[in-house]
């Protein structure tokens, strides 16, 4: 067991991955010498050498336009984004190239590749570099998309996405990369499309990712004061959805409430939302309660911003109605 | 240059069965036998030729939504060719990419695409491969004059040249981006310009004369095979046919169209193996048959051939995850 921040699990098993096989690579803005915009690759490049840490020009189409050329032609590319917002500037490569590739040459190229896309609001970063675009990314057939809120899943999923011969979109939320938890070596990998319970309760289901599994723990723990015991699931990936894990806890508790940071309108958290009322609708005795960002851009001022994000007050408010 | 005449039969033979193909494909699709869209190569058929003539099997191409070309160059099947564009299970892709995404990874063959400009950031990541490997290998990009405008062309260009990747970038100036004339889409005459924005070398060549391709070209790959670098090659040539089957191409004046068919380049290539008695016009004839032959074997090979199950259309999408194939 190692205490490590989520920025390090990520960093560290970046370099597992990386000492195991010569095709591992990374390549991304800033993420050799300069250690990284959020210092995520930190001292990899020192370790590993130029080739292997490669700076690119600001040039976020040929980042992962040249990801998916080297995926498919043998190697297992890591890109990295600055920021989530910027992936609009290559969304051709990733959405028609990188997803489609294996589906149109029936099956004949693949493109093992991870690109890594730190997201999320919550310092000031305004409305283009704070953006939560989940939803955009889990529409398409062919990516997988994961997201880790805590080191040890940030660290055991990362080991899995390198491993995994799709396109896979690692979602990181900056605002917990200085999160530190405990990090068992001996769990190693975590499969994708496996969700966790973060916290037992049988009164209420609360399904949520990235930053607002933490916010919805603290909900989880005022609510306990009170007496309503609060499920906490966490999918880890978006896709491959672990359905089973959140019907089974629903099945429990006969309520839910979906809590993504995502503008609400459009967000995963209405896929989400919908499976569970096409799926299990006997089960519910209360409808399927979704809570995001405000329908907005991402503001400036941290009075607006704090406003205009979920956080584990307005959690508390939504389980109220539910129970 | 110092070609062998085996060598020179070979690219002529080459040039053929890319006319052929494309003709056949061209009342194929008139017919309504191929369903989709189809772009249509013929009148460029020299600079596949000439660039693929450099390559080996294992080396890298990336194509665009006109491919059919490169990818018999590079030494496609034209049978899977054909099964594909028809949409059968036994195509190139099983029936789900069709004319504009043909792929054949044992040939270094990454892919016709499209969306344009969009093969040039891949061709710098198999650039990189073969670099980062130590393989030897080079990618040919293969793009038109109107990709050029698109930003993936500056990206991946600064890129090969800023890592000497061994890329070889082909553009195919057929002077047209759609509809829009190269004059009306950009401000110079001569793409191999912007080469000097990247610090590589840049050169134009007549695109319809396959050993002006061909030398340059040839001069590229060792530059690339040596890591010295990118090389910009522009070969100026004319599409014979609209943007895609179906497109009246009004916006070609009828002038232009007559000064480029008397350019036409196989007529050239033949004229050439004439005169130089490399050929008799009745061993030229023998070919010609030769090749009808083969497209008409593809044909029957695509025709005959079995649609794909229905199970398959969820296949294929993941490595590891088979979706839902039904609806309801």
């Amino acid at each position: 067991m190692r205490r490590m921040t989520y920025a390090e699990a990520i960093r560290d098993a970046m370099r597992i991955k990386m000492e195991e096989d010569p095709n591992v690579f990374i390549l991304g803005e800033d993420v050799g010498r300069f250690g990284g915009c959020f210092g995520v690759t930190g001292t990899l490049y020192d370790e590993f050498g130029e080739d292997r840490v490669r700076d690119t020009p600001i040039s976020e189409g040929a980042i992962i336009g040249c990801a998916v050329g080297a995926a498919a032609t043998g190697l297992r590319p890591i890109a990295e984004l600055m920021f989530i917002d910027f992936v609009t500037v290559g969304m051709d490569q990733l959405i028609n190239q990188a997803a489609k590739m294996r589906y149109m040459f029936g099956g004949k190229i693949t493109v093992p590749m991870v690109v890594r896309l730190p997201a999320g609001a919550g310092f000031q970063a305004a409305a283009q570099h704070s953006q939560s675009l989940e939803a955009w990314l889990t529409h398409v057939p062919g990516l997988k998309v994961v997201y880790p809120s805590t080191p040890q899943d940030a660290f055991g999923l990362m080991l899995s996405s390198v491993e995994d011969d799709n396109p896979v979109v690692f979602i990181e939320h900056k605002m917990l990369y200085g999160v530190s938890g405990d990090v068992d070596d001996e769990i190693k990998k975590i499969p994708l499309g496996t969700a966790d319970i973060k916290r037992e309760g049988e009164d209420v289901t609360v399904i949520a990712t990235g930053k607002m599994v933490h916010e919805a723990l603290a909900a989880a723990e005022e609510l306990a004061k009170e007496g309503i015991e609060v499920e906490v699931v966490d999918p880890r990936t978006l896709y491959p959805l672990d359905k089973k894990t959140i019907f089974d806890s629903i099945r429990k508790t006969n309520k839910a409430v979906v809590v993504t940071e995502e503008t609400k309108r459009g967000g995963y958290a209405g896929e989400i939302s919908a499976m569970i009322s096409e799926e299990i609708f006997d089960s519910l005795d209360a409808p399927v309660l979704r809570l995001g960002a405000l329908n907005s851009p991402v503001p400036f001022s941290p009075k607006l911003e704090q406003h205009m994000l979920p956080n584990s007050a307005d959690i508390i408010k939504g389980i109220k109605k539910l129970v | 240059m110092n070609l062998e005449n085996s060598r020179i039969i070979d690219m002529y033979k080459t040039m053929l069965r890319i006319r052929k193909f494309e003709e056949k494909a061209m009342n194929l699709f008139a017919e309504g036998k191929i369903p989709g869209f189809v772009h249509l190569y013929i009148g460029e058929e020299a600079v596949a030729t000439g660039v693929s003539a450099n390559l080996d099997t294992n080396d890298y191409i990336t194509s665009t939504h006109r491919g059919h070309g490169h990818i018999i160059a590079k030494g496609g099947d034209l049978k899977y060719m054909m099964a594909e564009l028809f949409g059968k299970a036994t195509g190139y892709c099983k029936g789900k990419g069709g004319s504009m995404h043909i792929a054949d990874a044992t040939r270094g063959i990454l892919g016709a695409n499209g969306i344009v400009g969009a093969g040039q950031n891949i061709a710098v990541g198999a650039g990189l491969s073969a670099k980062y490997k130590g393989t030897g290998q080079v990618c040919a990009c293969f793009f038109g004059d109107g990709s050029t405008n698109q930003g993936t062309f500056h990206e991946s260009l600064n890129l090969a040249s800023i890592w000497k990747l061994p890329v070889v970038f082909i553009c195919e100036n057929n002077m047209y981006g759609i509809s829009m004339s190269q004059s009306r889409h950009q401000a110079i005459q001569d793409v191999s310009d912007r080469a000097v924005a990247y610090n590589i070398p840049g050169v134009t060549v007549d695109g319809n004369d396959v050993f002006a391709v061909y030398e340059a070209a040839n001069e590229a790959v060792k530059r690339a095979r040596s890591m010295q670098g990118p090389t910009l090659i522009e070969c100026k040539t004319y599409r014979h046919r609209g943007h895609f089957e179906g497109d009246p191409a009004i916006y070609k004046p009828e002038e232009e169209q007559k000064e480029w068919l008397a350019k036409d380049p196989i007529k050239r290539m033949e004229s050439f193996i004439v005169e130089n008695k490399i050929l008799t016009e009745e061993e030229i004839d023998e070919i010609n048959e030769e090749i009808k032959r083969e497209i008409q074997d593809a044909v029957e090979f695509a025709e005959s051939s079995p649609e794909p199950a229905i199970d398959s259309v969820v296949e294929d999408i993941y490595t590891d995850i088979v979706e839902e194939v039904n609806l309801v």
